[in-house]
């Protein structure tokens, strides 16, 4: 009866912490799984009251003041005896131990291995798009000529994006930028649609080819993945979702 | 912690380092506050850590290699709130497995809502929790940690900081909607 993702899975989904890929392949399984669909309701519910509660507490004035006082004096006084370090490593060697034996290993799940921690989630890559629509951050090059965004990228990045110019379909290029997705430089190139934006970005990728990813969707947003020769791709962006396929199909052909 | 294990014992700090602590680490005092506030349970408590921490992080501050400075302090306020509780409630740190993972939550977000919507009983629901899935709540939904950023102030692999989250909310959710529940010891 109980879902094995409804105790880990979901919880990376409602957290943003699933790659695109991944996260799509969640919210198919969720259109199935009524336990899921029910567990996620909970969970989002309780998580907007704590963000209603306004829980948090803040430093009283005074703290800060005694801090920085006594910093004054730690900085202009001399330093503490060596047996007294040594005393609070130990202690500290000894919390350590005890948080180790006392948290017990809790089953690992393969969606979020810690080789994919630097992989790419699609909370961030929603964040790089919405980022990219506030003023003038949309384009470091704008230029419709893909001649001079490929060039542009040359010596910027550890590898040269395909970039071509979709105009006749219907996606006229706008530019290029440089972006940061999890922790690594990407190509993000701009498309427009009707008068709609769509970022696609880009970076290489060891892995092989993936077919088009089925849409997904998070907070109004939707976003196709793919594997293509040596690069990943992922076009994020409020078009539809077929308008996302048909522009992944361009850059496949 | 960070690799501040001089056998020398502590570096001797100048103003300047004071300069750059102030203006890296300082920033984060509202959250090395808030989290011991609730590591803590307590006000009071939490201004002795808080500032103990402060500046251990201060004394180790050499050992700090210019990442994230707010992970790096939390980490810092995490293992002494942890040493805190130690010397001061060991009980708290002893009685925490003991969660029947067969029971369901009934919970439904209706029924949620109305519980949820009264802070006291929030903060008290929250209280509830065994210091370890506390943590965890805390940092993701009041401070906004990334996994990545719960790892390492919490020194666990990522998948834990997942599965701990999941069964800290199911938790939440019980205590929300069954308030008769025990609550564990609030003062020793």
């Amino acid at each position: 009866m109980s879902c094995d993702f409804s105790g880990t899975l979901l919880h990376a989904y409602l957290d943003g912490e699933l790659d695109a890929m991944r996260a799509a392949e969640f919210e198919r399984h969720l259109e199935t799984c009524r336990e899921c669909t029910a567990t996620l309701g909970v969970a989002e519910s309780l998580r907007s009251s704590l963000q209603r509660a306004q829980l948090y507490e803040t430093a009283p004035v005074t703290l800060r003041k005694k801090i920085r006082a006594e910093l004054k004096l730690s900085a202009a006084g001399a330093s503490r005896s060596p047996v007294a370090a040594w005393r609070w490593l130990a202690a500290a060697a000894a919390i350590l131990l005890v948080t180790g034996v006392a948290w017990y290993a809790i089953p690992r799940f393969h969606g979020m291995s810690s080789e994919s921690a630097s992989s790419v989630t699609s909370a961030e890559v929603i964040d790089a798009h919405i980022r990219s629509l506030q003023a003038g951050h949309l384009t470091d090059v704008a230029s419709t000529d893909q001649h001079t965004v490929k060039p542009w990228f040359d010596g910027k990045l550890d590898f040269i994006p395909p970039v071509h110019d979709f105009m006749d379909e219907g996606f006229p290029l706008i530019g290029g930028r440089l972006d940061v997705l999890g922790e690594r430089n990407v190509a993000a190139l701009v498309y427009g649609r009707r008068k709609h934006f769509i970022n696609v970005f880009v970076w290489p990728t060891k892995e092989p080819d993936t077919p088009i990813h089925p849409p997904g969707s998070r907070q109004g947003y939707q976003w196709v993945h793919w594997r293509h020769q040596g690069m990943e791709f992922c076009a994020v962006s409020d078009v539809s979702a077929q308008d996302l396929h048909e522009l992944a199909q361009l850059f496949i052909q | 912690m960070s690799s501040t294990g001089h056998a020398k014992g502590w570096d001797v700090l100048d103003s300047q380092d004071r300069a750059r602590f102030e203006q890296l680490v300082l920033p984060h005092l509202d959250a090395a506050f808030n989290l011991s506030r609730w590591l803590l349970r307590s006000r009071s408590d939490a201004e002795d850590v808080a500032q103990e921490a402060l500046l251990r992080a201060f004394r180790f501050f050499r050992g700090f290699n210019g990442g994230d400075a707010r992970a790096w302090l939390l980490q810092i306020v995490r293992n002494t709130c942890y040493t805190w509780l130690e010397k001061n409630r060991q009980v708290e740190l002893m009685t925490e497995f003991d969660e029947d993972l067969h029971q369901q939550s009934a919970a439904n977000p209706e029924t949620l809502a109305i519980a949820g919507d009264n802070r006291e009983r929030l903060a008290r629901a929250l209280e509830t929790l065994p210091v370890r899935f506390r943590e965890v709540i805390i940092l993701r939904e009041l401070e906004g940690c990334s996994y990545k950023e719960i790892a390492s102030i919490t020194s666990v692999p990522i998948g834990t900081v997942m599965s701990a989250l999941a069964r800290a909310r199911q938790r939440l959710q019980r205590a929300l909607t069954q308030p008769a529940q025990q609550e564990a010891p609030h003062e020793l």
